[in-house]
């Protein structure tokens, strides 16, 4: 579902992804870990079509990201690392904008954005202006855009950040669940994340895959059993590099 | 499709927040006011609206016309909703064009609410309603044409003030190349021909021809050229930002 073949991004000097490679499977949650700055939001925002790779190539059930975006992007959801939204619009109105703009019209829209609302937890918050909402809703409502076209493939840049236990724990559940008929590739800094929701994890450092497995066989790879240690030994770390 | 749907947003936004009310009761207020003090409508007596009220548009629409695009694009970098729309099956030069005519219709609306001016033009005497209606095509070209040239900037910057500051800058020179006294000191540093490219530069021979009820080719050919330029320029722009 989404194959991802040598990708590389340069930015002047700076090689923030460098040759990197995976494939994510229907079915398939991918836990991508790394440091802050090992090139995670940037190797999915040339996923999603957002930002041009320098090169190699990002492909979605088989259609190429560089080749035709516009097609490429109507099977992807994606929430951005920051969860961006409008703020003068309401929840309901943003939904529906976001629908619209995805092709969906009439009922066909409204059913959307009315199961997105249910998925995601929103009914209570639905006809509020998004500049009130909370960190979490603001969040979940961002994660609700990304599902409203149903879409085989799911890229989320840090989906429980900022959400306090209980949101995590729903958003993890809801990864689960979404993960069992969906491709979903998830970035976090939480390592038990990894055991609670992937069923697959990477761990990218400085551009390039550094570790590759299943959770059982990271923690296996990390000689201790705890995935915190793996993460250190793999990793380089800015005290290193200043060193 | 997609840009009718930018198009819809964009324009809900602007009356869902002051932005538009302001503007357009701003501008009544400096356009009429103008018109019945330093026009002298009354006592001119001259019922073509050329030098009484159309005079005074471009110097409006020079400090407004930048209130209205400065968030067109440098609000959506600031609020990291560009990564959103970026990776929407949307092109970018659907969303350029769905902003800017939503700019323009907010501008469209302020100068219809013109319309008691012309009553009161057509109940006091008996004036050409052709050449009026040119006049006012050249001011809403104007006013498009300072739209186009603020959405370039707005893409250059994700800070709405340094988009108002640069923009309105531009426009002050645009109108001043051509104003008549400006001309007539420059008549004596050059020559002939340089004031004659400086003239046509400029805002006031175009706009002062359609005003007067004329139509020319040129002139359209003027400020088609400048807004198509600028929104290539646009597109152009949030293109290299990304890569």
């Amino acid at each position: 579902m989404i194959e991802v073949d040598t990708l590389t991004k340069q930015f002047g000097a700076k090689r923030a992804v460098n040759q990197l490679s995976f494939t994510v499977k229907k079915g398939e949650v991918l836990g991508f870990l790394g440091p802050n700055g090992a090139g995670k939001s940037t190797t999915m925002r040339m996923i999603t079509g957002f930002i041009p790779p320098t090169s190699g190539d990002a492909k979605v059930c088989g259609i190429s990201i560089t080749d035709e975006p516009a097609k490429a992007k109507t099977k992807i959801g994606y929430l951005p690392e920051s969860a961006p939204l409008y703020n003068d619009m309401t929840v309901i109105g943003f939904l529906k904008f976001c629908a619209e703009i995805r092709g969906l019209k009439g009922t066909e829209r409204n059913d959307a954005v009315e199961r997105a609302i249910d998925t995601c937890f929103l009914s209570s918050v639905a006809r509020q202006s998004i500049d009130t909402l909370s960190k979490g809703y603001r969040h979940r409502t961002c994660l609700a855009q990304a599902l409203l076209h149903d879409p085989e493939v799911l890229i989320l840049d840090e989906p429980t950040d900022g959400l306090d236990p209980n949101q995590k724990y729903e958003v993890r559940q809801l990864i689960k669940r979404l993960g069992k008929t969906k491709a979903i590739l998830f970035s976090t800094h939480i390592l038990e994340e990894v055991e609670a929701s992937c069923t697959r994890a990477v761990i990218v450092d400085r551009g390039s895959i550094v570790a590759d497995g299943t959770p059982a066989e990271l923690l296996e790879q990390s000689g201790t059993g705890s995935l915190t240690d793996l993460f250190r030994k793999v990793t380089s770390r800015d005290t290193e590099a200043a060193a | 499709m997609s840009s009718c749907t930018i198009y819809k947003r964009e324009l809900a936004s602007y009356f869902s927040q002051p932005t538009a009310y302001a503007i357009i009761v701003i501008f009544l207020l400096f356009s009429l006011g103008l018109t019945f003090t330093f026009g002298e409508f009354m006592r001119v007596g001259d019922s073509s609206l050329q030098w009484t009220f159309l005079f005074w548009h471009p110097w409006v629409y020079m400090l407004l016309a930048p209130a209205v695009g400065m968030k067109l694009w440098a609000d959506e970098q600031r609020t990291g909703t560009i990564e959103l729309l970026g990776t929407f099956p949307v092109s970018t030069w659907s969303a350029i064009v769905g902003k800017f005519l939503a700019a323009a219709t907010v501008w469209l609306i302020a100068l219809t609410m013109t319309f008691p001016i012309v009553a009161t033009v057509n109940y006091l005497g008996n004036p050409d309603n052709g050449a009026i209606f040119a006049g006012y095509l050249g001011s809403f070209l104007v006013c498009a044409t300072f739209l186009a040239i603020t959405m370039l900037v707005s893409a250059c910057t994700r800070d709405q003030v340094v988009c108002l500051i640069v923009s309105v800058s531009i426009c002050v020179l645009i109108l001043l190349c051509g104003y008549d006294p400006v001309t007539r000191e420059l008549a004596k540093l050059v020559s002939p021909g340089v004031l004659e490219g400086i003239v046509s530069f400029g805002v006031w021979d175009h706009f002062r021809s359609l005003s007067s009820g004329s139509f020319r080719l040129k002139d359209f050919v003027w400020f088609g050229s400048i807004i198509f330029v600028c929104l290539l320029g646009t597109s152009a722009i949030l293109s290299a930002k990304r890569a």
